[in-house]
């Protein structure tokens, strides 16, 4: 789950990291008194707001509300700005950047650091990045933040700061089970104070349960994602009109790759799982209905899950329920021919390879109306 | 001798007493593996499927002298399982559950790397040797002895390829399902290094997906050290950037983890990718 700005710095504040006393509004009016010059920042879960002209300044509370107002009503690649932040301005001197990350290939977290903030991180010459992984058992060290804050070249005034706030991020990074934390820039002011302007959050979803204080997720999922969260079940909508549905998360996407490759396009990727649960499969196909498809494409290789209970979930719900598109079905494994009857009499058409029905699926979709 | 698991290879069952443990004891044992016991807090004295129950990893080991354990426990207490197995020394633990916090993950495999103890997964399908043993959840009837080394991030994915190369009238030296997280205890290095070793694996056929650099890594690797053809495919080409695709580890952030930089990798090594996993035994028979 990602967080957005503010929520990411209420909980840097809550543990100590200093950031710019801001208010979040989701109305011009509920701006009250301005006083001195503010930033307004769209609350969004996508970068370049800055380019899209999500990030104002104002200096008055009517100038304020008149941007927050211009703010509140954009869509920024897609996301539509439901809130903005206002903050007072920094007077920056010096943007850094400090951020924890799960880094999958030596299997730990690891610290990035580096006195080029502002910037897309990746962008930063290998040069001036300072990136270590944490030790696993002894955590974050003293000579690491030592090493760190040498790298980084900092001043004997600022150099503490970073490393209390580096500090601090661990700690949050750690009793949030985040996946991801970055504060980009961490702003260094005229007169030498250090702050978090930016702050990114990512929480694992997989400890969400003991994490009830994280809420729900905000601004990243489409209303049909979220009701296929809550059930557990692997949804990603997508702008197509075939619905990809297939058991495992590997074989779905190479169920979607395959559609792709002839020339069509998914309106869901639908993972079933490995389970045998007839009643859930059929939550979760109804839940691909609702993204009206031209076509369905099920593609299902029955290990643990038997093929005629896919088989009779699909009839039960594209059948039983109503359907007037086609629904091409793929399907090879545990009591696969048990399966082809019961697809058979309910009127869907067979295919062997997964080549055959891509195609077949991609012609339907594309005929007719 | 294949890799990971042979006729030798003594298992016992964590959470032997639940649905899914029950459950695949028995098709293990229809695979010919040698199910020696199983685990479920206070059940020690039960039988499942004609298998002892023990407390614990410990007792189990030590009345059976087990070297493997699968965990099919929920995820709650998957970590505690992972825990339990290593205090009791086996040389292998294929964690098969799903959804488990990363940060225990990270704890579990640094812990088992320190001991020299070889995990497989989790959120995988474990590990089969065909006409030996399996040690997993892999189904029985897609696989075939032969000289093909299998190695997957995926589940349902990697039963379609083996059964493909199984109907194609190859077989399997060994398929081992590294698991579908960020986090994972054995990684493609790791299991194309043995399958490199491996004196009964001509081929390797490595599965991969979007999410992470374990394919550049491993191309990398591939084209310094490993002597035997490989051949792959990666499932996500059409997967858009930012979304969760089913497995934990499958996402592409920003301009990171895309087919295409895995496929271009791959190729760069001298690797053949299919864009169709049924070609996967066309080109293994150099037929394309």
């Amino acid at each position: 789950m990602n967080l957005m700005e503010y929520r990411a710095k209420a909980l840097f504040r809550e543990s100590g990291i200093p950031t710019p006393e801001g208010v979040v509004v989701a109305a011009p009016e509920e701006i009250t008194t301005v006083d001195g010059p503010v930033v307004i920042k769209a609350q969004v879960l996508t970068g370049g707001r800055g380019k899209a002209g999500g990030i104002q300044f104002a200096a008055t509370t009517d100038e304020a509300r008149a941007k927050a107002r211009q703010v509140l009503g954009m869509s920024i690649k897609g996301h539509p700005v439901r809130r903005v932040l206002v903050e007072p301005r920094l007077d920056i001197a010096s943007e850094l950047y400090v951020g924890f990350v799960i880094d999958r290939s030596v299997r730990a977290v690891r610290l990035l650091a580096s006195s080029r903030g502002g910037m897309d991180i990746e962008a930063v010459p290998k040069g001036e990045l300072f990136s270590e992984p944490v030790d696993v058992e002894r955590g974050l060290t003293e000579e690491q933040l030592g090493r760190m804050v040498a790298m980084m070249g900092l001043g004997a005034k600022i150099a503490p700061q970073v490393r209390d706030v580096t500090e601090r991020l661990w700690g949050l990074f750690k009793s949030k089970d985040a996946t991801m934390v970055e504060i980009n820039p961490l702003a260094v002011t005229r007169d030498g104070k250090v702050l978090a302007a930016d702050a990114k959050l990512t929480v694992d979803d997989d400890a969400l349960f003991r994490h009830p204080e994280m809420g729900k997720p905000e601004g990243e999922l489409t209303a049909l994602e979220a009701k296929a969260k809550e059930k557990g079940i692997a949804f990603v909508q997508l702008d197509g009109n075939i619905s990809v549905i297939a058991n495992g998360a590997g074989l779905t996407m190479a169920t979607l790759d395959a559609i792709t490759a002839e020339g069509g396009r998914g309106s869901v990727f639908l993972d079933l799982g490995g389970g045998d649960d007839l009643e859930r499969m059929k939550a979760a196909l109804r839940l691909s209905k609702e993204t009206q498809p031209k076509v369905v494409l099920l593609n299902i290789f029955g290990g643990i899950t038997k093929c005629d209970t896919v088989a009779m979930a699909v009839r039960d719900v594209f059948v039983g329920e109503g359907i007037d598109v086609p629904v091409v079905a793929r399907i090879r494994g545990r009591n696969e021919e048990l399966a082809r009857t019961i697809l058979k009499d309910a009127g869907l058409i067979p295919a062997k390879s997964l080549q055959e029905a891509a195609r077949l699926t991609v012609e339907l979709s594309k005929g007719g109306a | 001798m294949a890799i990971l698991v042979d006729h030798g290879t003594k298992v016992i069952v964590q959470g032997i007493t639940g649905t899914q443990g029950s459950y695949h004891t028995k098709a293990m044992l229809d695979f010919g593996t040698r199910v020696v016991g199983g685990t479920s807090p206070g059940k020690a004295g039960q039988e499942v499927h004609g298998v002892p129950v023990f407390n614990d990893a410990k007792a189990a080991v030590a009345a059976t002298g087990a070297d493997a354990s699968i965990v099919l426990v929920p995820r709650q207490f998957a970590p505690g399982a992972v825990n339990d197995a290593l205090d009791a020394g086996v040389r292998l633990i294929v964690v098969i559950t799903e959804h488990i916090p990363v940060h225990d993950v990270i704890r579990f495999v640094h812990r088992a790397k320190r001991q020299g103890t070889v995990v497989i997964g989790p959120n995988c399908p474990g590990v089969a040797t065909p006409g030996r043993s399996k040690v997993g959840i892999l189904p029985d009837t897609i696989f075939r002895p032969g000289d093909v080394g299998v190695v997957s991030r995926s589940g349902t994915l990697t039963y379609e390829i083996v059964n493909s190369i199984s109907e194609y009238g190859l077989g399997q030296s060994t398929c081992v399902g590294i698991g579908g997280d960020p986090v994972i205890g054995t990684n493609f290095i790791e299991a194309v290094e043995m399958f490199e070793r491996d004196a009964e694996t001509k081929h390797i056929v490595l599965v991969g997906e979007i999410g992470g650099a374990a394919e550049e890594e491993a191309a990398a690797y591939i084209k310094e050290h490993v002597s035997k053809p490989v051949y792959a495919y990666i499932a996500g080409r059409a997967a858009p950037p930012g979304k969760t695709m089913g497995h934990a580890g499958a996402i592409i952030s920003g301009s990171k983890g895309d087919a295409r930089s895995k496929v271009a990798a791959l190729e760069s090594a001298g690797i053949k990718v299919t864009t169709w996993p049924a070609d996967i035994p066309k080109l293994i028979l150099g037929e394309m």
